[in-house]
């Protein structure tokens, strides 16, 4: 009904504005892309490391590696669609300029949506050549890894587009960050193994949508592909779906008067 | 072969454009609610090809609505209102890319350079990249804007900001343009600017609708006006027609802070067969056709009469009060 085929083409529309824009400010975009990642694999993994012993072989650098391409390709949706959005929705008045044109709201929140995606798939790629180039990935289905951050990409722009939908202000995110992106970041799988868990939390986090996204991510590293990936793969197309359903909904009921 | 796709998405967009011969605007018993406010209650008004007309009416008066609809901004709330022929309720897209909408405020893209805003503009039509670049260039000429055209929009002033609304409002060759308020805020050598482009336009043959409080602008742009007062049209007609009916040829004027002044001249002019409205500083006579009275001081007021004109009209058919 609404991420129809016939959709994507106008959504364009709008992703190619934000390209545009970011093509401009790439540079200052690119440093960061970089930096913070290897902040967190460093201090994380290197220095916390050196005292953190997992139940196999791996290092824990090795470890955290495939849950920071996870973590960062979700900030980086979120960010945009959040701050990003929401500047250009209520500050810049550029939602409004845009269905002033054939675009309608909803073209609007794809071309927002595919856009976070692809801001998704640029963290997650860069994070995952650094991996690379540290001889961290194993496998050759890591190739996977970006389509896959699209489809995450897609899910966690639409969640921060819903928050941006009900917005008063930017200090709303201080909230969604503080209550939402960040405890799925520490309790998502990212930085310690979900067996940690009792059996109870442990099924509940997966309910976190980090969880099974940086699950797959795993298991993409290592090569060694499980029902989980399945199920995974299922739960983030279902989830994405529905809060991209939700967020042209909402975001439709706060501009269209 | 990605051009091609796009130019055939524009023809496929524009498709509904095709009839012609149709009215550029009709509305009929057009209602427009927001929960419990009624901001247009059962306007009818019809648009004739190639005309500029105006929506006057005080702040809350309906007019912004009914252009919000026209432009598919907003959901008509019931009643019928036809674009081209084409009902904006269920052809939203094909009605907005005949349309030119040039905002009140400046809703510019301030991220990006000048003729980018164009650019990307023209391409929210799904106009191609080539295209869009022809048709950006000979815009930033037509409105002078061409030596600004790499600069960033928040160097510009306010007059040529305002230039650069109207260029990208007309960068889909637009057949309609709507114009909410187009010169608030300009010094005079801008709004001259930007009526002549206006006015070249009209030339053109644009139909033009067009929301202003001035009303030197609506007696120079407008062939036709509507008044609209709390979301109902208190009067139609051409500028002349209307300051013809409502006001008639002469008004004349006293003002004083002498309430008692007032009074005595209010007096004297309603005995002479005048219709008379008073405000605690001023007395306007209508009705008194043809009679001359040089400035002069009566009573302890400043009186003179003066040609009736659109604001007349206006005051007269929405009050004098000040109503928020």
């Amino acid at each position: 009904m609404l991420l129809t085929p016939e959709r994507v083409p106008f959504g364009f529309r709008v992703w190619r504005r934000n390209w545009t824009v970011f093509k401009k400010f790439a540079m200052a975009e690119v440093g960061p892309l970089f930096v913070e990642p290897l902040v967190v694999l460093g201090a994380m993994g290197i220095g916390l490391g050196a005292y953190v012993s997992l139940s196999g072989d791996e290092s824990y650098v090795q470890f955290i590696g495939p849950g920071i391409v996870g973590g960062y390709s979700l900030f980086a949706a979120f960010f945009e669609c959040t701050y990003g959005s929401y500047t250009r929705m209520a500050i810049r008045g550029l939602y409004e300029a845009m269905i002033a044109t054939p675009l309608s709201i909803e073209d609007v929140i794809t071309g927002e949506v595919l856009w976070g995606a692809t801001r998704s798939v640029f963290s997650a790629t860069v994070i995952l050549f650094v991996l690379t180039v540290m001889g961290f990935v194993d496998s050759p289905l890591a190739i996977l890894i970006p389509p896959l951050a699209f489809l995450g990409g897609i899910l966690f722009s639409s969640m921060a587009l819903l928050v941006t939908a009900h917005a008063p202000s930017f200090w709303t995110f201080n909230y969604a960050i503080t209550l939402g992106v960040m405890p799925m970041y520490f309790f998502g799988g990212v930085f310690f193994p979900l067996e940690r868990y009792p059996d109870v939390v442990r099924e509940l986090a997966w309910i976190i949508p980090l969880t099974p996204y940086v699950a797959v991510i795993r298991e993409l590293v290592a090569g060694s592909l499980s029902m989980t990936t399945v199920w995974g793969l299922l739960y983030l197309v279902v989830l994405g779906a529905a809060f991209y359903y939700l967020a042209v909904a909402r975001m439709k009921a706060r501009l269209i008067r | 072969m990605a051009q091609v796709g796009i130019t055939s998405q524009v023809a496929a967009e524009q498709d509904g454009a095709g009839a012609t011969n149709a009215k550029p605007v009709v509305a009929q018993n057009l209602i427009k609610e927001f929960g419990e406010l009624v901001a247009v209650r059962g306007i009818d008004f019809e648009v004739r090809p190639g005309e500029c007309f105006g929506f006057l009416g005080p702040n809350g008066a309906g007019k912004t609505s009914t252009m919000r609809m026209i432009t598919c901004a907003s959901p008509v709330t019931s009643g019928s209102l036809l674009v081209n022929g084409m009902p904006v309720q269920t052809q939203a897209r094909a009605v907005k890319s005949i349309i030119g909408v040039v905002p009140q405020g400046d809703n510019l893209d301030d991220e990006i350079t000048v003729i980018d805003n164009l650019r990307l503009y023209a391409g929210y039509f799904g106009i191609g990249r080539a295209e869009a670049n022809t048709r950006a260039r000979s815009a930033l000429e037509l409105f002078q804007l061409a030596d600004r055209a790499n600069s960033k929009v928040d160097e510009l002033s306010g007059g040529m900001k305002r230039r650069l609304l109207i260029a990208r409002g007309l960068i889909n060759e637009p057949s309609i343009i709507v114009l909410d308020e187009p010169t608030t805020g300009l010094d005079p050598q801008a709004r001259h600017l930007v009526w002549r482009t206006l006015r070249r336009l009209k030339d053109q043959g644009v139909t033009m609708l067009l929301t202003t409080h001035y009303m030197d602008e609506a007696a120079t742009l407008c062939d036709r006006l509507i008044v609209m007062h709390e979301g109902r049209i208190l009067a139609e007609g051409t500028p002349l027609e209307l300051i013809r009916r409502i006001a008639g040829e002469t008004v004349i004027e006293a003002h004083s802070l002498d309430v008692a002044a007032l009074d005595r001249i209010a007096e004297h002019l309603r005995d002479a067969g005048a219709e008379i409205e008073q405000t605690p500083d001023t007395v306007h006579a209508f009705g008194l056709n043809g009679t001359d009275v040089t400035e002069s001081n009566v009573h302890g007021a400043q009186i003179y009469s003066r040609p009736a004109n659109l604001e007349d009209v206006f005051l007269r058919l929405t009050g004098r009060g000040l109503e928020e």
